[in-house]
């Protein structure tokens, strides 16, 4: 991971959990710790679309991500606390939380936003579900095979493409104000 | 003319089959303006994006899947034919149903629940949901529903402002263009981005949304209004922030205004951002019950 940089382009193989809004609220704001060890762990930001086949048991239909900016503040617990080593989602993270990653040695995977169908043709397995009564905001522990292609958004060495790409776009809105007409 | 005994359960049934069909097969004018964006990528990163979305939209199409794991905010915009008798409170019990059968039957992910507690019921209804905006045209013997199933990521990114008129159309300009910028990455660009000129705030917001379900190719009828359409959606495009944020030369697919009068001391904008996809299906049904499917 070390080697990785903002840009490249990467699969995954192996167990990925699902996390969100709701599961993390309930970790570090309602202080519940987490069923199963993140300890090295990969982590996505998702809430997925499946059909429930038996009690526990779940087929997916459609697995994506969501935005990861809404749950931005609980990067440092999960790397800190938990020694997760991965987070997956769109749109990026904070600049602080880009820190977090170098200093902790952990690095953010780009899933294309919107483009579920492809990343769900890749999950072999939903092996388990956690805390069933958040559905469809559950803790799931996925299994992928070549999920992907991924790309390098945060890396270990203080690259964070998308905050990036922001900045120059914002820099780059003054002069097209500017050429506007505009104040 | 008065409607089938019939009719609000065909209502129902198409209701639940927009839901469905919406979220598998995206709008042949959206995705042509894809494969357009992504043949004018040079970069790397951005064409890998592009080349995935089409995937996507390919497996949605051919092997019958939900395209992206939002299943959204439903929202109807059913429009009644003024030839048309019928009861609005059946109707709106019909289209809701219609809603819960698609999220029960298919089954669909159920994105909707209580403001503060987040109970979610599993059925993507609750308070004032679904959503539906009623308008009416004369002449007309058919109701015509455009469904759009409004996906978060882009529904987060919406924004209003209450200007002063004396901050003019350039105080526009610029908060359009800060809000979008300021949205980056995070509304699954490109999008469409609705913008809603006039009215009250409420009217504003709502007209913001209304422009995002325009067709592709298409301009306000005002040409001052379709005049500053392409100076933003130029502008939008000249910033860099490409597919997923990740750097590129399409961010905007179209930027699409609706204008109302407001007060005289008003000058209220809003934005409305569509995600990528800007998945909708339009469902047109008769008196009679005989259904027409299409976007």
């Amino acid at each position: 991971m070390r080697q990785l940089r903002v840009g490249d382009s990467v699969t995954l193989d192996g167990v990925v959990f699902g996390v969100r809004d709701a599961n993390l609220i309930r970790v570090f704001d309602q202080k519940v710790a987490p069923p199963v060890d993140w300890r090295g762990a990969a982590l996505l930001h998702t809430a997925p679309n499946v059909r429930q086949t038996g009690p526990g048991k779940f087929e997916a239909l459609s697995v994506g991500t969501t935005t990861s900016m809404r749950m931005d503040r609980f990067t440092e617990g999960l790397l800190r606390d938990h020694g997760v080593r991965a987070l997956l989602g769109k749109g990026g993270l904070s600049a602080r939380s880009g820190e977090l990653m170098a200093q902790y040695g952990a690095c953010y995977l780009s899933v294309t936003g919107g483009a579920a169908a492809l990343g769900t043709l890749q999950l072999e397995e939903i092996e388990k579900v956690f805390w069933e009564d958040l559905m469809p905001e559950c803790i799931w522990q996925f299994r992928y095979k070549g999920f992907g292609p991924l790309t390098v958004g945060i890396d270990m060495h203080g690259g964070n493409l998308q905050l990036e790409v922001q900045q120059q776009a914002e820099q780059k809105t003054a002069e097209i104000l500017r050429r506007m007409g505009v104040k | 003319m008065d409607v089938a005994d019939s009719f609000y359960s065909v209502v129902e049934g198409a209701c639940r089959d927009l839901y469905i069909q919406s979220l598998k097969e995206i709008p042949p004018d959206i995705v042509a303006a894809i494969r357009a964006a992504a043949a004018r990528e040079t970069r790397e990163v951005a064409k890998r994006i592009f080349s995935h979305y089409l995937q996507s939209i390919e497996l949605g199409r051919s092997q019958n899947m939900i395209v992206c794991q939002d299943t959204g905010i439903p929202i109807y915009w059913v429009d009644i034919g003024g030839d048309l008798r019928l009861d609005g409170a059946r109707l709106t019990a019909a289209i809701t149903r219609g809603t819960e059968r698609a999220t029960r039957e298919h089954p669909l992910r159920s994105s909707i629940v209580s403001p503060i507690d987040r109970q979610n019921r599993q059925t993507s209804t609750g308070e004032r949901i679904p959503i539906i905006h009623f308008d009416f045209t004369a002449g007309s013997a058919e109701l015509d529903i455009l469904f759009m199933p409004k996906g978060s990521g882009s529904e987060n990114m919406s924004f209003l402002k209450m200007l002063l008129p004396a901050d003019g159309v350039n105080g526009i300009k610029k908060f359009v263009l800060e809000q979008v910028v300021g949205a980056g990455a995070k509304p699954c660009p490109p999008t469409i981005v609705g913008i809603g000129i006039g009215g009250s705030s409420d009217l504003c917001m709502t007209m913001a949304k209304k422009a995002t379900i325009r067709p592709l190719g298409t301009t306000n009828p005002d040409p001052q209004m379709a005049a500053l359409e392409t100076e933003l959606f130029e502008a939008i495009n000249q910033t860099g922030i490409g597919p997923q944020g990740l750097g590129g030369n399409t961010t905007a697919l179209a930027v699409n205004i609706e204008s109302a009068w407001t007060h005289i001391t008003c000058n209220p904008v809003a934005v409305n951002m569509q995600c990528w996809r800007a998945e909708r299906r339009r469902a047109k049904v008769s008196a009679a019950g005989k259904v027409e499917f299409g976007f």
